[in-house]
């Protein structure tokens, strides 16, 4: 018993780095620019399929660290496109955009690299257990949760002691004053949207390597990111961070007792958090 | 002029209505798809009645619009094979849940509000997808059918005769639609308009905004739980996919494209929505690729949508 709880513990805790990780990304770019990213989870299948194609020429690592590199950049050409054209007006157009953008990525990723799902090799030396008692302690598994836990760090590193990171955060407490003081807020948006989406293709390349690939791969993991953002405060990046390891974590130890309710308990979550306290756990009171 | 001009839109368009079925099949369409423009039509003004008139944005309508349908055809399918009778539990199961969660978000404004009623759309699909032993999960429920209405005197072939199925839809969306015009013309809908345009005046006039807003959500789910009942009726057959969160972006285009500030907006987004995509999914396998791309161009080009860009035009 005590083994099937660690388990789903464990489990939860990596779930709950997928959705962080989502969630972060997508919270960096709700909170600078406004605008909910529904196309978020096309950008995780981006950075997946990439990664895979990339996979025979760069290997494993290189694939790693190119392709979230590359599905940035993908970003950074969208927001330049199409999303900066929306700043300013009311959320509803940038949401419609978003989830026609969503459509199109889930369709053109079909249309390139086919509807089957594809297999993703991992490293052999990672997928072995790292100890037989605990079987399901593979390499790779500990491996998400450790490389999740670095980038999450990183990012906040970044935040907090590089002048863009300030820049980001001082952006999303007033944007206004923020371009007085000679900031060029364009490409500011425009660097956080990539930030936003390389952590999105990161997840990606991370996540094929277990849920395999297949153009809806994102689908699973966008909704609870939203609920993670609700759950742990709109504006609030440690908040995000918190909601997605909870939720991950609740759902993995619900999964022990009640296997049905795993993907329930997450909505109840919110809906006593939006009772309890509307603004989520860390969020800012009155700011939405 | 104006109001002349107004009121000649509404006979216009009731004339359309009234005699698609005629019409239709010498344009080379056919009548079911005059059902499906009516059905989609009822639901995007439904929401509209929330998004125009009361100014906040759900993206999560198809939560209700499915819970209807579901509700609809398990009632005729495992409790009583009655189309009325239903109809009914489609709407009231549709409108209760509404009901319910309405007062978790009615205090939650703009791109916050939008975002829960996504999440809380969500939970719908959940269960509409693992409750195999009563929704059959993704195969849908299936083996039912309408059943013809007996008025008594005769009886209404629904089933068999799709005029006859048009009609009765065009009759159901015309108390609905008549229902709102007047729900929008009284007191009450003024004061959501008030809301709309100053919500901070609004609320030191003494309206109480949240209320309000609670009130709107639900009448609008009202409307959109009958758009699902009809849906169900539509195609005699439900899967998940009437509950899923794409189906809240179509109703969402819908009405601005059509025009989100007018009454009749919806429905020309609906009409011309639904004839688009009829003729892509027959002449494309991409088709979701094109209705991403008219997603983009319509929030690029014609955020007024149709109605809009007209009344535009008229007053240069």
């Amino acid at each position: 018993m005590t083994q099937l709880l660690l388990f789903n513990v464990f489990n939860g805790l990596i779930i709950g780095a997928f959705y962080a990780l989502m969630a972060l990304g997508l919270s960096l770019i709700l909170n600078l620019s406004g605008v909910i990213n529904f196309a978020h989870g096309g950008f995780l299948a981006i950075g997946g399929y990439l990664a895979y194609t990339l996979m025979p020429y760069l290997g494993f690592w290189g694939a790693l660290l190119l392709a979230p590199i590359l599905t940035g950049f993908i970003g950074i050409l969208v927001e330049g496109v199409l999303i900066r054209r929306l700043y300013g007006r009311d959320p509803l157009y940038s949401l419609l955009l978003t989830f026609g953008l969503a459509f199109m990525i889930e369709d053109g990723t079909r249309f390139i690299w086919g509807a089957q799902s594809l297999p993703f090799q991992i490293p052999d030396w990672l997928n072995t257990p790292l100890s037989s008692e605990f079987f399901f302690l593979t390499g790779y598994r500990v491996f998400m949760v450790v490389l999740a836990a670095v980038v999450v760090l990183g990012l906040f590193l970044i935040l907090n002691f590089t002048r863009l990171g300030i820049r980001i955060r001082a952006g999303t407490l007033d944007l206004e004053t923020v371009s007085v003081l000679g900031v060029n807020v364009r490409v500011l948006r425009n660097l956080n949207f990539g930030l936003g989406i390389y952590l999105a293709g990161l997840a990606g390349v991370l996540a094929v390597g277990m849920l395999g690939l297949q153009p809806t791969v994102g689908d699973s993991l966008i909704m609870p990111s939203f609920i993670a953002i609700i759950v742990g405060g709109l504006g609030s990046l440690p908040g995000t961070l918190a909601g997605g390891l909870l939720i991950g974590l609740a759902s993995g130890i619900t999964s022990v007792y009640f296997p049905s309710a795993s993907e329930a308990v997450i909505y109840v979550m919110m809906a006593a958090v939006l009772i309890v306290r509307p603004r989520g756990l860390l969020g800012e009171e009155g700011r939405f | 002029m104006l109001k002349l001009d107004k009121r000649a839109g509404d006979v216009l368009v009731w004339l359309l209505l009234l005699t698609a079925p005629f019409w239709m099949t010498h344009v080379g369409s056919y009548v079911e798809l005059g059902s499906r423009v009516l059905v989609y039509a009822l639901a995007a003004m439904a929401l509209n009645f929330l998004l125009g008139y009361t100014g906040v944005l759900s993206f999560g309508h198809a939560a209700y619009f499915g819970l209807a349908a579901y509700g609809t055809a398990l009632t005729i399918k495992l409790l009583y094979p009655s189309t009325p009778v239903g109809m009914l539990v489609g709407i009231l199961v549709g409108t209760v849940a509404a009901a319910v969660i309405g007062p978790m978000i009615a205090r939650l404004r703009g791109i916050y509000f939008a975002m829960c009623t996504i999440a809380f759309g969500q939970v719908f699909y959940f269960i509409a997808f693992q409750w195999f032993s009563l929704t059959h999960g993704d195969d849908g429920v299936s083996a039912w059918h309408r059943v013809p209405i007996d008025l008594g005197v005769a009886s209404l072939d629904i089933l068999n005769d799709s005029k006859s199925f048009y009609y009765f839809v065009l009759a159901v969306f015309a108390a609905s639609v008549g229902l709102m015009a007047f729900l929008l013309r009284s007191p009450f809908g003024r004061t959501l308009l008030a809301i709309r345009e100053n919500e901070r005046r609004a609320r030191f006039l003494g309206i109480p905004v949240d209320r309000h807003i609670w009130m709107s959500w639900v009448i609008s789910c009202f409307f959109v739980s009958v758009a699902g009942t009809l849906y169900a009726l539509l195609n005699d057959f439900v899967d998940p996919r009437a509950v899923r969160w794409d189906q809240s972006g179509m109703f969402v285009i819908m009405a601005v494209l059509g025009g989100m500030r007018s009454f009749w907006g919806p429905l020309i987004g609906a009409a011309i929505f639904i004839v688009f995509e009829d003729y892509l999914s027959s002449h494309t396998e991409n088709w979701e690729s094109f209705i991403g791309l008219f997603f983009v161009i319509i929030v690029l080009f014609f955020p007024r949508g149709v109605l809009g860009i007209i009344r535009r035009k008229a007053m240069t």
